[in-house]
């Protein structure tokens, strides 16, 4: 009662108990002090949320909530369990999840709208004079005092407070005026990763699409995207569950860091590890996966494709020549494009080359093939001992029904067929084809390389074949030119048996000089992982991350790693397979989410372009472009054919055929071209053909300087582009921003470099593109520093948004565990405002209005069969301009502005009118729709809306997706699983049936996680007897992969893959970017530096569910910038552990510690993505600017195969194929500095005299 | 008139003021705010130097704590028979310097850490610096009464500050009349001594409560594994 008196009663206190012979002691004191702690711990409410990064883990987290504040968070542990014989998923998080809540209440939350205050002084002085805002802010943008006055400011302070209503009408103000005057295409907006928060990302796009605008893309912008995935397979990327771990018996963890990176599902790697698997891991420094794993390999960085090679030649020799593996055989023949016919071409010189496959077409008669023979690559039948047509290829696809499977048939006939792997017994002649080697391209810095050939010699077994034309050519089988690509030797072809000593190419020994791996580990583990293969059946898989996959020929390398599992029967097996995890790149319910995303419910097609292309052009990389094709063509193609071409010049050529996608689209506005043409009185479609025909309508690429091709305004949400994936960033803040930046390299003009022949070139590179750049954020990260105008939006504790992961079968939510803090608006909230008040002042300047959308020939739609033989360039005159074929598609959609919120808010028509679908096959979706209206109830407004299904909350919008998506109803995963029957010809349904009756609803996953349904969106299998893994449903459903050939390629056949000599696998050493060269002798003349290659890996203390500016993990880790090399550069540089070093090339400088340690290896320096600019950086002694961050030192270089288009899987999709943005391959030169400063004093800017 | 007004209000109603509010704030503190009865130390936030100055400070002060309390509220009777007054107040003026100038010593480096470390600055209560300030402040005008003990070796002086005190604690009416005539000095002393007692409860001094017997009854005490009973 009293603690006072309770110590008036020592005298009369009974002596304590005794028990334990006196050691211990029972009092009986007053206990009420332990309420403190329960009051402590007590809280008013759960409520399930996640963090919503870019984490692969999609940890479910229990939020707690106390006096209406959220306090701390915890892990669920409520997954739905597993089967009997697998380990469960619970508990799943890690530290940096569990970090999250200090944003809510900290210091760098975003409590109000702010803008930049010039902007607001010059949009209220503009607003005295102009009562229209579209006025007011024309009034701004057109005067280039008053722009520059505002973009020069830009990252160097001087935000203010602003107030939500006055921030809408400057953005949509300034949206109407970009729309109306140079297109709205000019509006573009970059957000990433839908699944970490797919209603976050929809409200963004929904409402760009909706008003025409771009949409970025950004797996292919992070580099996170591996283009050889959508090259082997057709498929974005398709990987196991973590669970699957489990079923493997031999792992190989290459360049991904799962105990760091994959946290939470780390413990399956390990607890399979009891069950007698062996774990490999293969990473250049000694990192906490080499640590946990039985055999740590490590390669030189970027030579990997070298050493798989290596491990190929071993297992094609061992296990497909020398001897033959029964499983890998037959598994071969079914599922991989071995058995297919290439024709060989004859070079000068008598030397044969790899050209296309044969295909049907070629043949007299098209071997019966009456629909796509074009498109129907052919076999040798062995039963027959002839050529067919097997069931599946692409051309069975599209125009027929019912044939486009993996059975064994003859398509024409139907007749049982088996594939001839080999023509080693039917051949009627040997003859020598070359293929390119790379290996002896001298490097300036580390790498090291081989004095063999530029052209290797090989014998191949081949057969003539009777053409349509009366002529014959030389054929030969995937499989019999990958052996010899490989480098194995063949007793047919008569060569010599190879030793493993034997220095040729792709052997053991040879690769020991360029990755310093000893060629006993590499026999050893080569054979280690195809016998396990073989003993069980493909159990055999390699986890991947994004490490090697950073790197500009990333495709060897993953290749590399594919083809080892396809020739080993990987692929599609249990326990088995590719397992790239780089980020939440799979959103499950997606064919659900898509019509929400892009407005397709009210109008298609939208507006998407691949960020990579994009930047290189808008932020000006490619005026400082120092890699030429020459430097990366195949020494096999006709250099002729590529003269005068950069880069650049390929994506304006690969953007006019028809492959990429354009943003901006055209140099005028489409919604004025359409009005053009129907003045006229012509078909717009018509009328820009024969525009752009007779040169008086150029494309937006072929000029990205031109102000009337500028992109104008940028909306950034859930993203951090400038202080985290805004690669060549100081780039982005010359051109793009037209800022303070650090950029010391000269461009192509003033380094007198030859300029590209496509592109037109300005002497002097614009400042400044973007009139307006809106960012969305929770907290003060780098991008906001940057921006013109930023927004509080609701962190992920305040808002209601879906989550899915492809580490896990679950999908489950992020709740409102308490209402967005101050001011702060949910994504849906804020954009849905932005779109009511741009409907409100539409009137007057956008009505009704036409728009001409530009989109590029698709993957998974019947546009792939576009160019069957190779690019055709209508502006070259190869073929004539026609849309859809050698052009991008043309449609005119027709936008009523001033509806734009009416249609966000609800679910359009065009889900009635058309369906829904994805992935080429559609359905009907009438019965959702009506299930939508009863249950979000129906506009009741006049208008276009009226009676439509509500989309009003961002509960509502959940829902949505809910309804619509296979993964989560599962009445549509039956009709999408008897739409794909229809196309292969058997049937799926048996697949979802069980499932049919369930749908799970936005409150059903608070309760809990939901497993998702099996849909034919992905490869894998939801179900109770097999853990999810990729091309499962290929192997065992039959269902073709969406490919060239109906299976998986070994062989890249396209003309542009040939010529940049990719079209088999083969080890290409990092290229020279020439970034150091120039800097080095001026600014480091007589310093103690040293020069290294710039990695950028992922960390421990920030990347993936927290940001690096979070206090809790940076009071764990060293709490600021840091910087990793090997101690013996640091005594190269006289660098000590902790030193103040800079870092720097001709993209820019970077400033940061020195973490000096054995675990990096010499010639590297890693610094861990994204440590925020705002946090303790100090000044550069060479650019006397603030120190930069990761990106500073890179810009992105673009590569021509990634641009194929119109060619099977190698055809555009939005994030699944298109150039991607390498950065690994540049060197910096590092140093210790002398003097560090700060310049905490208001930035020189600030005392400048203000503009009226 | 006045200053006999003063006189009396400070010598013989203020001690039961502060003695009251003492009793009192301390009773009350020690049953609602159980998680403010500390130290509070600051050690954590910045080590160098404490290791000495706190020891200097705590052993200084605790000595003349026990030396005022022991000096003060003995009976004459008690001691007559062992130690005289002039020799007594020889050993008050030289023990007493001695553990003054130790105090002094670490009270010093305390007081300079906790004005000039921004850090400890930045994480002191207002309370931590004015007791701190009022201690030190009582520390000089302690040492600056050695002098003026000094001037009467008869130990006559010290006699009547004790016959106050003990009056004063036997709640005896003339208690003021007896120091009447003591130097500024002791008067100053004991004012600032009082109001120090006043704030005893609303200061981090309350640690003295627990800390003086805690160290003792810890090496006395039974049982390594302490369970406590049910309700």
């Amino acid at each position: 009662m009293s603690h006072i008196l309770d110590k008036l009663t020592y005298f009369t206190r009974k002596a304590p108990e005794k028990y334990s012979g006196g050691h211990g002691i029972t009092t009986d004191e007053n206990r009420q002090w332990e309420d403190a702690y329960r009051g402590r711990w007590a809280h008013d409410k759960i409520v399930r949320s996640t963090h919503g990064v870019n984490c692969t883990g999609s940890c479910s987290w229990k939020i707690y909530v106390k006096g209406g504040l959220v306090t701390w968070e915890t892990q669920f542990t409520d997954y739905p369990r597993t089967r009997p014989d697998l380990p469960n998923h619970e508990p799943r998080g890690c530290p940096r999840g569990a970090s999250y809540s200090w944003y809510l209440y900290s210091a760098t939350r975003l409590k109000y709208p702010m803008i930049r205050s010039r902007l607001l002084r010059l949009w209220r002085k503009a607003r005295e004079v102009h009562t229209d805002p579209v006025l007011a802010w024309e009034s701004i943008v057109t005067d280039p005092v008053k722009t520059a006055s505002y973009k020069t400011a830009r990252g160097l302070g001087g935000m203010v407070r602003a107030d939500w209503d006055e921030m809408n009408e400057i953005i949509a103000a300034s949206n109407i005026y970009t729309a109306k005057t140079f297109g709205p295409d000019r509006v573009c907006g970059f957000s990433p990763i839908p699944a970490m928060s797919m209603i976050s990302y929809a409200s963004g796009t929904r409402y760009l699409s909706l008003i025409g605008g771009t949409c970025l893309s950004f797996y292919d912008w992070y580099c996170d995207l591996p283009p050889s995935s959508p090259q082997v397979w057709g498929e974005q990327t398709d990987v196991p569950e973590s669970a699957d771990w489990y079923n493997s018996s031999y792992i190989i963890a290459w360049g991904s860091n799962v105990p760091q990176t994959r946290t939470p599902d780390a413990h399956f790697f390990t607890e399979v590890r009891y069950k007698g698997t062996r774990t490999v891991a293969v990473t250049p420094d000694y990192s906490e996966v080499a640590k946990l794993s039985d055999e740590w390999i490590a390669p030189r960085q970027g030579t990997d494709a070298a050493l798989l090679m290596a491990m190929g030649h071993v297992i094609l020799t061992e296990y497909h020549a020398r001897n033959r593996s029964e499983y890998f055989d037959d598994y071969c023949r079914q599922y991989t494009d071995m058995p297919f016919l290439v024709r060989l071409d004859k070079k000068a010189g008598g030397l044969h080359v790899a050209g296309r496959t044969l295909r049907a077409s070629d043949i007299k008669g098209a071997l019966g093939a009456d629909n796509n023979p074009e498109w129907k690559p052919v076999l040798w039948d062995s039963v027959t001992d002839s050529l067919k047509i097997p069931n599946g290829t692409i051309g069975s696809r599209w125009g027929e029904k019912g044939r486009w499977n993996l059975e064994m048939k003859d398509e024409t006939t139907g007749a049982e067929i088996w594939p001839t792997l080999s023509l080693a017994e039917r051949h009627d002649v040997i003859v020598e084809v070359g293929f390119p080697y790379f290996g002896n391209i001298p490097s300036d810095q580390l790498f090291d390389h081989t004095n063999h050939e530029s052209i290797l010699k090989r014998r191949v077994p081949a057969r003539r074949v009777l053409l349509a034309d009366g002529t014959t050519a030389l054929v030969a089988t995937v499989f019999d030119l990958q052996l010899a690509n490989y480098g194995v030797a063949r007793e047919v072809c008569g060569d010599p048996p190879l030793s493993s000593d034997g220095d040729e190419p792709y052997t053991p020994a040879w690769q020991e000089k360029i990755t310093g791996v000893p060629r006993e580990t590499v026999i050893r583990v080569a054979r280690e992982f195809a016998d396990n293969a073989d003993r069980t059946r493909g159990r055999s898989m390699v986890i991947l991350g994004a490490g090697i996959n950073h790197w500009y020929h990333m495709d060897m390398a993953y290749r590399g790693i594919i083809n080892l599992l396809m020739m080993c029967g990987c692929i599609g097996k249990s326990g088995g397979g590719w397992s790239h995890y780089v980020g939440q790149e799979k959103l499950r319910p997606q064919t659900g989410w898509l019509p929400l995303a892009f407005g397709l419910d009210w109008h298609r097609p939208p507006r998407q372009m691949n960020s990579t292309s994009f930047f290189y052009a808008h932020t000006d990389q490619w005026r400082y472009e120092k890699v030429g094709v020459d430097d990366i063509l195949s020494p096999l193609a006709d250099p002729k054919k590529w003269e005068g071409q950069t880069l650049i010049d390929c994506n304006v050529r690969a953007e006019r055929m028809g492959w990429l996608p354009s943003a901006p689209q055209f140099q005028e506005n489409p919604l004025r071209l359409t009005a053009e043409a129907e003045a006229q009185g012509r078909d717009p479609k018509e009328y820009v053909v024969s525009r752009l025909k007779d040169r008086s309508l150029a494309l937006s690429c072929e000029d990205p300087d031109n102000p009337a091709n500028f992109p104008r305004v940028l909306f950034v949400w859930r993203s951090n582009l400038l202080g985290a994936s805004g690669k060549g960033h100081e780039y982005f803040l010359r051109h793009l921003l037209g800022t303070q930046n650090s950029v010391m390299d000269r461009d192509l003009g003033e380094a007198n470099a030859p300029k590209p022949s496509e592109v037109v070139w300005r002497d002097e590179g614009p400042r400044g593109k973007l009139d307006l750049l809106v960012t969305l954020d929770f907290r003060m990260s780098t991008s906001c520093l940057y921006s013109d105008i930023v927004l509080p939006t609701a962190t992920w504790y305040e808002k209601n948004d879906l989550n899915t992961s492809d580490m896990h079968p679950f999908i489950h939510p992020l709740s409102r565990a308490v209402d967005p803090a101050w001011e702060s608006r949910s994504d849906w909230d804020i954009y849905r405002e932005i779109a009511r008040r741009f409907s409100e002042m539409c009137p007057g300047h956008l009505g009704l209005e036409k728009d001409l959308v530009a989109q590029p020939i698709l993957h998974d739609s019947p546009g792939e069969l576009a160019q069957p033989f190779g690019p055709e360039d209508w502006k070259k005159g190869e073929a004539e301009p026609v849309p859809g074929r050698t052009l991008p598609n043309l449609t005119v959609v027709e936008r009523n502005y001033p509806d734009t919120h009416r249609k966000y808010t609800s679910l359009g028509p065009l889900m009635k009118t058309i369906g829904n679908g994805g992935k080429g096959i559609a359905w009907n979706t009438d019965a959702e729709v009506d299930f939508l209206g009863r249950l979000n109830g129906v506009c009741a407004d006049e208008g276009v809306s009226c009676g439509l299904p509500k989309i009003e909350t961002d509960i509502d919008a959940t829902e949505v997706v809910l309804s619509l998506a296979p993964e989560t109803n599962g009445q549509v995963a039956l009709k999408a699983w008897e739409a794909l029957g229809v196309f292969t010809g058997r049937d799926h349904t048996h697949l979802a049936r069980p499932r049919e009756d369930e749908k799970l609803r936005f409150r059903d996953l608070q309760a809990q996680p939901r497993k998702i349904i099996s849909s034919p969106t992905w490869s894998g299998l939801e179900d109770e007897h097999v853990s999810y893994n990729a091309g499962y449903t290929n192997v065992h459903e039959l269902i073709p992969w969406r490919t060239l050939t109906g299976r998986q390629h070994f062989y890249q056949d396209h003309d542009w893959m040939r010529d940049f000599g990719e079209g088999f696998c083969v080890y290409r050493p990092p290229v020279n970017t020439r970034t150091v060269a120039s800097v080095i002798d001026t600014l480091g003349k007589d310093r103690k530096q040293v020069v290294l290659n710039w990695v950028t890996p992922h960390q421990k203390w920030g990347i993936h569910s927290t940001y690096s500016e979070n206090l809790l993990m940076l009071t764990l880790s060293r709490g600021g910038p840091i910087v990793w090399m090997s101690e013996t550069d640091a005594r190269k540089a006289g660098i000590r552990d902790n030193d103040w070093i800079e870092c720097y090339n001709a993209n820019g400088a970077v400033v940061a510690r020195a973490v000096v340690s054995q675990r990096v290896p010499e010639g590297l320096a890693m610094m861990y993505h994204a440590q925020e600019k705002i946090m303790n950086t100090p000044i550069s002694e060479t650019t006397g600017k603030r120190g930069g961050i990761h990106n500073s030192v890179v810009r992105i270089i673009l590569k021509p195969t990634h641009m194929i288009g119109g060619y099977a899987q190698l055809a555009y999709g939005f994030n699944y194929y298109g150039t991607v943005g390498s950065n690994r391959d540049d060197f910096v030169v590092v140093r210790k500095m002398d003097t560090v400063e700060w310049q905490d004093e208001p930035a020189l800017v600030a005392t400048v005299e203000e503009t009226p | 008139m006045i200053q006999s007004y003063l006189h009396e209000f400070f010598f013989g109603y203020f001690p039961y003021l502060c003695l009251s509010v003492c009793l009192v704030a301390t009773i009350i503190r020690y049953d609602r705010e159980q998680y403010t009865w500390k130290a509070d130390s600051s050690m954590l936030l910045r080590s160098r130097g404490m290791v000495i100055a706190s020891n200097l400070f705590h052993v200084g002060i605790l000595f003349l704590f026990l030396g005022h309390a022991v000096g003060l509220l003995t009976p004459h009777a008690v001691y007559e028979p062992f130690i005289s007054a002039p020799q007594k107040a020889f050993l008050a003026m030289t023990a007493g310097g001695i553990a003054g100038i130790v105090c002094l010593l670490g009270m010093s480096w305390l007081l300079y850490r906790r004005l000039f470390d921004p850090r400890i600055r930045a994480t002191s209560k207002p309370m931590d610096t004015v007791v701190l300030v009022l201690l030190y402040l009582q520390l000089l005008l302690g040492l600056g009464t050695i002098p003026f003990s000094a001037r009467s070796p008869d130990g006559s002086s010290m006699m009547a500050l004790a016959n106050w005190a003990q009056y004063i604690l036997t709640f005896r009416s003339g208690a003021a009349d007896l120091i009447v005539h003591e130097p500024w000095v002791f008067k100053t002393h004991i004012v600032l001594g009082l109001l120090i007692i006043g704030l005893f409860p609303f200061t981090r001094l309350v640690h003295m409560l627990s800390g003086l017997t805690a160290p003792v009854r810890y090496l006395i005490r039974s049982g390594f594994q302490i369970a406590r009973k049910r309700g």
